[in-house]
């Protein structure tokens, strides 16, 4: 059986400066995996060349068996990615519920329709989507009022529109009050469970990590350097040495999101 | 070969004053973001300066310190203008600036007249450089040798300002991030303003510098700004060396066109344009830009489609305006036709601008298309009304369908840049090349079929055409299409993950909006029953911005009330006085300054205003605990990176697990919070 996402030594330089240098990894259907790493590690760069917005170098990407370097984002979309952004995008003009309806008619196909109202088309689909995130009551809300935490909800919302084998969360917490974070983690770690969607994420946060992925790589100046369960990678003498800290602790609850103060 | 020398040195002496002009307007836009579409005007009033001046000052001294006063006078002048107008304006869209810049040269293009008359002004030789020198058997004047010089001692100049004073320094740290700027204690009002004078100072001196080459004429403007802006666009906003080449490059492509296409030789520095900005879509020397900083029409109160008792008002004007004939003269009923075909004009233009982002500044390209492609069946293939009017809207779809296929691959400025400069090529075209399009004496005598002949009918007609336009681009906005050219404008990132192709979508809907003016092109040719080059021409395009505007950016289809406002008081300002460009310009600047909302914008606005209170005591769907769960996001924002930053002592080891298990109770983490 072939994985959900096979990544093939890819790399990626920006002038003279090499960003990823040769990273390889799958991610199964079903399986969380997180991406961490100091800043300037290549988290961004991987992410974003997974999903088609950077181009890769060298190595290969294959999403459910098709090689996807050099396709464009919305064709990698079409192949059952989903995505969310490390700062919300969403479209502000439009109502929480038409944001959703959006995505469902582009995976509809029906964005050449030019007669019908689109506000009436997919409506229930899209309250389904979130009733699921628990935004239900605010569907017919202008998006741009929403708080930030119930913007990271409806991009969730919206990344699950075209019913996505693959999720891809770039920093999915980021920005969001302590209390949200694990909240919607848990809230994406449930769906993913139930629908047998493969996870693939960046996080800051290392409560947010070690809780909830099933596996955890470490990249560090564009080299994976630990992959493992979470308790493998929190062991590692050299993660421990570039990213979490000789002071981490290795009991069950690594702490109060002090964590983030690694961020450089 | 003699003769290819001296072309070239003609072109070089054309290319300073271009350049001056140009250097201003790149470094203006710079450190500013506003792209000036006075600066024709400015580089106008510095020529008409210097007529005055070299009048009443005699001897070298004289004439040269004219000229250097004429400039200095119109910085001082800039310097107003940006105190008064551009501060105001500096945080607004692009677009308003565009605008309001241009409602400064309608004034100003009126105050020229008003000073110095309508006549052509010849200006004084140069004393001491009035002779000519030989140069392989031919002459040449000394004065464009002078010029030939000018350019490159203005260039070193401006080299040695940036790079060896502090205040240039200043200036090229804000091209590259004006925030930073700020951030480092730089007075950015006085920054501006001096960079402001400095270009408009560069405008007038060139003005006042071609004076003796050519007369001064209340034209010169907006050929002028056209032509600054091919430049600035070929070498790239913002870079003072690739204003240099580009003026260049530019004036003798003007040069030798003449020789190689003496009938459409514009075209070929418009050709050269679209070429740059496909290959190198910032310019020869210019840095690529970031996305625009706001696209036009965004608005945060999601539009919905009229409701029953909208939709029965509505359907009760429009009852009044059809039975318009009954009670109005043939001349009243002229005037309603052509505001009704303004009416599909500027909607048009609003499904691109407001719905699309995609502000254009050359949208009567396609009118005046239309205009043509009725007037060429008609009059050159013979053709009757009946098939002859499919004609008009085809040959928009034509032209939007290849200039669409360019444009949408830029956005902001340049977006609006290159529509223009496409539209200036129609122009040209329709112009220059005479046997087919009449040029300047257009094409005469097209006429209505019997059938819808008549003001009475033709007024029918027209409205029934305008109201379904009208209709067919309200359900677009509204149907999934609408939809999807929302999104690409709202978010490009977020559009292209949910498989949307920005550029596919942006085409087809330039090409919808093309064709739509194109059809109020087509009628409009059979009202007048002629067509001019001027239905091509850029106020045709300002007309129609205008109308959008006025009407409201953020509305769904404002633009039908304001065509009717505009056009109405436009065609009365015509008939009361002679300075009707100099009102229309206050109110455009007014409206950019004060109301830049709209009519509508404004109405709808009130209207929630009202009814917000209301609503939110009585709408079930707004859930009880909502108001909790909402924190204003500026605060949720300020804790949480409060909270990232900090360090935490007593973080480690304090159940982060439990505390995300259970929703409701206080977490833990709190400790970490002050």
């Amino acid at each position: 059986m072939t994985a959900l996402l096979e990544v093939e030594s890819i790399a990626k330089s920006y002038g003279g400066v090499a960003a990823v240098r040769g990273v390889s990894f799958t991610v199964d259907a079903g399986e969380i995996v997180a991406l961490i790493g100091p800043n300037g590690a290549g988290k961004s760069t991987c992410f974003n060349m997974i999903m088609g917005q950077v181009s890769t170098d060298d190595g290969t990407i294959r999403i459910l068996g098709h090689t996807t370097n050099g396709m464009p984002p919305r064709a990698v979309w079409r192949l059952g990615v989903g995505r969310t952004f490390q700062i919300t995008a969403t479209f502000p003009s439009m109502t929480v519920a038409e944001n959703v309806q959006v995505a469902l008619l582009s995976h509809q196909g029906l964005l050449s329709t030019f007669y019908r109202y689109a506000g009436s088309i997919a409506r229930d689909e899209a309250e389904r989507l979130l009733d699921l995130l628990g935004l239900k009551a605010q569907a017919s809300r202008a998006c741009g009022e929403l708080a930030y935490g119930d913007l990271k909800r409806l991009e969730l919302a919206v990344a699950l529109a075209n019913d996505p084998k693959l999720l891809l969360l770039d920093e999915p917490t980021a920005g969001m009050a302590p209390r949200e974070r694990a909240a919607l983690m848990r809230l994406t770690t449930q769906i993913a469970r139930d629908k047998n969607i493969g996870v693939f994420f960046t996080e800051h946060d290392m409560d947010v990590v070690f809780e909830h992925a099933d596996r955890v790589m470490v990249l560090d100046r564009g080299f994976l350097i630990a992959s493992g369960s979470p308790q493998e990678v929190r062991a590692d003498p050299k993660v421990r040495a570039t990213y979490l800290g000789e002071g981490f602790d290795d009991g069950a609850g690594a702490g109060g999101g002090g964590n983030e103060a690694h961020r450089s | 070969m003699e003769f290819f020398v001296v072309q070239f040195l003609t072109g070089l002496a054309s290319a300073s004053s271009l350049f001056l002009a140009a250097s201003g307007l790149s470094i203006i836009f710079g450190v500013t973001r506003i792209l000036n579409f006075a600066h024709g005007a400015f580089y106008m009033l510095g020529a008409y300066l210097a007529v005055t001046l070299t009048g009443q000052w005699s001897g070298p001294l004289g004439f040269w310190g004219a000229i250097l006063v004429a400039a200095l006078a119109v910085a001082v002048f800039g310097v107003i203008t940006e105190i008064l107008l551009l501060r105001r304006i500096y945080h607004v869209p692009e677009l308003f600036q565009l605008l309001g810049t241009f409602g400064l040269t309608l004034i100003l293009q009126d105050v020229v007249v008003l000073i110095w008359g309508p006549e052509d002004l010849i200006g004084p030789r140069a004393p001491g450089l009035e002779g000519a020198v030989e140069i392989l058997g031919q002459s040449v004047p000394t004065y464009d040798l002078f010029l030939i010089v000018c350019g490159p001692v203005v260039l070193a100049a401006l080299w040695l300002l940036f790079h060896r004073t502090r205040w240039g320094v200043l200036v090229r740290a804000a091209t590259q991030d004006r925030d930073m700027v700020a951030a480092l204690g730089v007075n950015q009002k006085w920054l501006f303003t001096s960079v402001f004078a400095l270009g408009v100072f560069l405008a007038g001196l060139g003005g006042a510098l071609q004076l003796p080459r050519d007369s001064a004429n209340h034209m010169m403007d907006l050929s002028i700004i056209v032509e600054v802006f091919v430049v600035v666009v070929i070498g790239g906003l913002g870079s003072v060396p690739g204003a240099f080449l580009a003026a260049v490059i530019v004036s003798e492509l003007n040069a030798f066109g003449i020789l190689v296409l003496p009938k459409i030789s514009i075209v070929i520095v418009f050709l050269v344009m679209a070429a740059v900005l496909v290959v190198r879509p910032w310019g020869l020397l210019g840095r690529q830009e970031g996305a625009p900083r706001q696209a036009p029409g965004a608005t945060i109160h999601p539009w919905r489609p009229l409701r029953p008792p909208q939709q029965i008002a509505v359907a009760g004007m429009l009852v009044l305006a059809a039975c318009l004939p009954f009670f109005a003269g043939n001349y009243a009923l002229n005037v309603a036709t052509e505001i009704l075909i303004f009416v599909l004009f500027a909607q048009s233009l609003q499904l691109m601008m407001t719905v699309g982002g995609l502000v254009s500044f050359g949208h009567a390209a396609y009118f005046g298309l239309g205009a043509y492609g009725v007037a060429l069946a008609a009059r050159s293939l013979d053709l009757p009304m009946m098939p002859a009017v499919f004609a008009g809207p085809l040959l928009a779809l034509l032209g939007a369908f290849v200039f669409g296929w360019f444009t949408v691959r830029l956005v902001g400025v340049y977006f609006a840049m290159l529509t223009l400069a496409f539209a200036q090529i129609v122009w040209s075209i329709a112009f220059q090349w005479v046997e087919v399009t009449g040029g300047d004496n257009g094409i005469l005598g097209v006429w209505p079929a019997s059938a819808v002949g008549g003001a009475t009918r033709f007024y029918w007609l027209t409205f029934v055409v305008a109201v379904a336009g009208v209709i067919c681009l309200r359900i677009l906005t509204f149907s999934p299409f609408g939809y999807a050219l929302r999104a690409v404008r709202d978010s490009q990132l977020r559009a292209e993950a949910i498989g949307i192709d920005r550029l596919r979508v942006q085409w087809t809907a330039f090409m919808i909006a093309g064709t739509f003016a194109g059809t109020a092109g087509a009628l409009f040719a059979y009202l007048k029953g002629s067509v001019f080059p001027d239905y091509l021409a850029i106020p045709y395009s300002v007309d129609a911005l205008v109308m959008v505007l006025l009407g409201g950016i953020e509305t769904v289809s404002g633009a039908v009330v304001g065509a009717v406002v505009y056009k109405a008081l436009a065609i009365w300002l015509v008939s009361q006085t002679e300075f009707s460009k100099l009102i229309l310009g206050a109110v455009i600047v007014g409206l950019v300054v004060l109301a830049p909302e709209g009519i509508v914008g404004y109405l709808s606005k009130l209207a929630r205003r009202i009814k917000w209170p209301l609503a939110s005591k009585r709408d079930p769907e707004r859930p009880a605990g909502s108001s909790e769960k909402i924190m204003r996001p500026d605060k949720e924002k300020e804790s949480a990176v409060g909270f990232a930053l900090k360090p935490s002592p007593a973080g480690a080891g304090s159940g982060g697990v439990e505390a995300g298990s259970q929703e409701n109770s206080p977490p833990r983490m709190t400790k970490a919070e002050p």
